[in-house]
């Protein structure tokens, strides 16, 4: 590679190296912080929601406790999806046209529709179905400002007879059924949206809607890891060791499978070694270096699968209190992990020339449009709406319902 | 409750059927009537797209790298400052191969200062080292399959039937979803305008019977554009294409573009 970067581009500003189109020699990639972490948000609703599924759908009664969590975190998070997309539009005012005029054969055109589906149709009804007989007690034992929201939240709907509870029930479960394929439309259809370019060599593959789906459901049981923990943490609560063995096993098994495929992709890219393999190797061993070998393999990947693995080889010898901590850290570092993919998905993509004969550095911002104070603030916005959610749905003063859940057969973990 | 046939029932669904059909029509004429007013082209009234087929062909054997076309075509379309291109010129400088090496060729060397507009400086290799070097002046190309234009969410940018491949700015979000899916490079976020933008064949220009503005300006003739629904006998381009053979950028992706180069060497993309 480093005969193909001796091109050279006179008068060109110091951050290109090799021959890049003159187009492409503006001083910050197209897409940049926004764009990065729009596909971590929604991979994160997409996890936590299967996360969630595994309660409802597989019946995995040991998870039972971070059900609602993981539910209000896809909530919270889906909320703020569409915020990094509106903020990077040169013309926001004119959105709306993706929902009145969508160019069908467009994949970002679907966004609008696969996200609507997903918050009015999955999200907000199973929620409700969820929390439909807790609003009814609820409001009846609180007043004033909280009992007024949960009294409107019951919709008027106030028959707790064992019947209509039974048919939430079943309504719950039927979405959730519908919701996980929903989950992963969300979440692969992102991914298409990049596997789909043609243009560009890191990005046309067909993998990639897969390696989102994978990366998003990992990230996502991480980050209930993470807030279930928390939580805990914050109340002064014992962190129930079953259920956090449970997810703490879910977690390994969904990363290994994403680690494979992640693997496979590299591996695939290797042996084909098409036009432009010389430039990506230039990426890999130089440009994303930190980001791509350190931060999506070393702390995304390995770190976590070994220690996720020995506590799946040694796990009752392990004193509970080094367990949580290990658990806690794998959650966290496989967070870390997930948005250093995205971003060498995303930034990797355009660190390159469409000629295949230069470089691109990007030195990050940190005010304006493209700045990543920006990014960090819609990355906050969650956690923020997360915050009182729990204050309001979550409560421990309130009690709630126990749920049984539908069909008989269990599985244990 | 009991259903009832009746005759008043029959006549009422028929009519609605019939108000359907008659809508569906109308609908449709709306539609067109709609694109006819509210997609904004610079085409003057009364061009009629259908009527012409516009190509794009360039003799790279004639490029002499004066950059006259890329000013002129900043200047007819009032492209901003900086690093934002309509069209640009590279050149590209083969070296001889190191002696005793078993290769053909060295390495290429690309450069566009400032996208060719104010010419090249010197080559960076003594001339006896160099074993070819030459010219390529680089457009949109008028792709038959656009990825920029499947890839628009909100169908702002189009696929005119005349061949040319347009922008609405009224219309653009500026998501930037088509400069990341042209494969050449060609199209820009304006900073000024927001939205994105390319070369559009000087449209104002060649529905008004004029030609594009670098093709107006090439003293080398190194750009030959025509009309190939209405292509005089001894037309420029007719010459070229039966004399040359040719060739598109980047034929593998499928794209099929309506811009065709003779002379093209393997190094150039």
């Amino acid at each position: 590679m480093t005969g193909e970067v001796t091109n050279i581009v006179v008068e060109a500003l110091p951050q290109f190296e090799g021959y890049v189109f003159p187009n492409e020699a503006s001083f910050h990639p197209v897409w940049s912080t926004l764009i990065v972490i729009y596909p971590y948000i929604t991979g994160l609703v997409a996890g936590a929601f299967i996360m969630a599924s595994l309660v409802r759908v597989f019946n995995v009664k040991a998870l039972e406790p971070v059900y609602r969590l993981s539910m209000l975190t896809a909530l919270a998070f889906l909320l703020c999806a569409t915020l990094p997309l509106l903020c990077h539009l040169g013309h926001p005012e004119r959105c709306y046209e993706i929902m009145t005029t969508p160019h069908m054969t467009s994949p970002m055109a679907i966004f609008g529709f696969v996200y609507a589906w997903y918050l009015m149709a999955v999200l907000l009804l199973e929620l409700w179905f969820d929390y439909r007989q807790d609003f009814v007690k609820w409001s009846k034992t609180t007043s004033g400002f909280r009992g007024i929201i949960y009294r409107a939240l019951t919709l008027g709907v106030t028959d707790v007879s064992e019947q209509s509870v039974r048919l939430d029930m079943k309504m719950e479960w039927i979405l959730s059924i519908v919701g996980i394929p929903s989950a992963f439309l969300l979440h692969g259809y992102v991914g298409f949206i990049f596997g789909s370019i043609k243009a560009n060599p890191w990005w046309g593959n067909v993998l990639m809607p897969i390696m989102f789906i994978l990366s998003a459901i990992v990230s996502g049981i991480a980050l209930c890891v993470f807030n279930y923990i928390v939580l805990t943490w914050i109340r002064r609560k014992t962190v129930d060791m079953r259920c956090l063995d449970t997810m703490a096993m879910f977690l390994f098994y969904a990363l290994v499978v994403d680690a494979v495929v992640e693997g496979l992709d590299v591996v695939h890219r290797g042996y084909a070694a098409e036009e432009g393999f010389a430039v990506l190797q230039t990426m890999i061993r130089e440009k994303l270096f930190y980001t791509l070998n350190i931060g999506q393999v070393g702390i995304g990947t390995l770190l976590p699968l070994l220690m996720l693995g020995s506590l799946q080889i040694l796990r009752r010898r392990v004193p509970e209190l080094v367990r949580r901590r290990m658990i806690f850290c794998s959650g966290a570092m496989i967070l870390l992990g997930v948005l250093a993919m995205r971003w060498n998905v995303v930034m990797g993509g355009q660190f390159f020339s469409k000629s295949l004969r230069g470089v691109m550095s990007y030195k990050m911002e940190f005010a304006g449009q493209e700045g990543w104070l920006i990014s960090a603030v819609i990355m906050c916005l969650p956690f923020i709406i997360l915050t009182v959610l729990v204050k309001l749905f979550l409560s421990e003063r309130l009690p709630t319902s126990g749920h049984v859940p539908q069909t008989s057969s269990t599985t244990q973990a | 409750m009991k259903t009832q046939f009746s005759r008043r029932s029959a006549l009422a669904k028929l009519g609605g059927a019939l108000a359907g059909v008659l809508t569906l029509s109308v609908a449709r004429k709306a539609k067109a009537v709609v694109q006819k007013v509210f997609v904004s082209t610079t085409a003057p009234n009364g061009y009629d797209p259908t009527k012409h087929k516009w190509l794009m062909c360039i003799d790279d054997n004639k490029c002499i790298g004066c950059g006259l076309c890329v000013e002129a075509c900043k200047r007819e379309n009032g492209v901003p400052e900086g690093p934002y291109f309509r069209t640009w010129i590279e050149r590209y400088i083969i070296p001889k191969p190191k002696p005793g090496s078993d290769q053909t060729r060295g390495e290429a060397l690309v450069d566009s200062p400032n996208g060719g507009m104010h010419g090249f400086p010197e080559p960076p290799l003594p001339k006896d080292q160099i074993e070819h070097a030459f010219f390529v002046p680089k457009l949109c190309n008028l792709c038959e399959n656009p990825p920029c234009v499947q890839a628009c969410p909100v169908g702002a940018t189009f696929r005119a039937p005349d061949g040319a491949v347009l922008i609405d700015p009224k219309y653009c979000i500026g998501c930037a979803f088509c400069v990341q899916a042209c494969p050449y490079g060609s199209r820009f976020l304006s900073p000024v305008t927001k939205t994105a933008e390319k070369c559009t064949l000087c449209y104002h220009r060649i529905t008004r019977g004029l030609k594009p503005a670098c093709v107006e300006i090439c003293p080398a003739e190194a750009r030959i554009f025509g009309d190939l629904k209405n292509l005089p006998a001894a037309d420029p381009l007719q010459k070229f294409y039966e004399k040359n053979r040719v060739q598109v950028l980047k034929p593998h992706l499928g794209t099929e573009p309506r811009v065709l180069y003779a002379g093209l060497d393997k190094e150039v993309r």
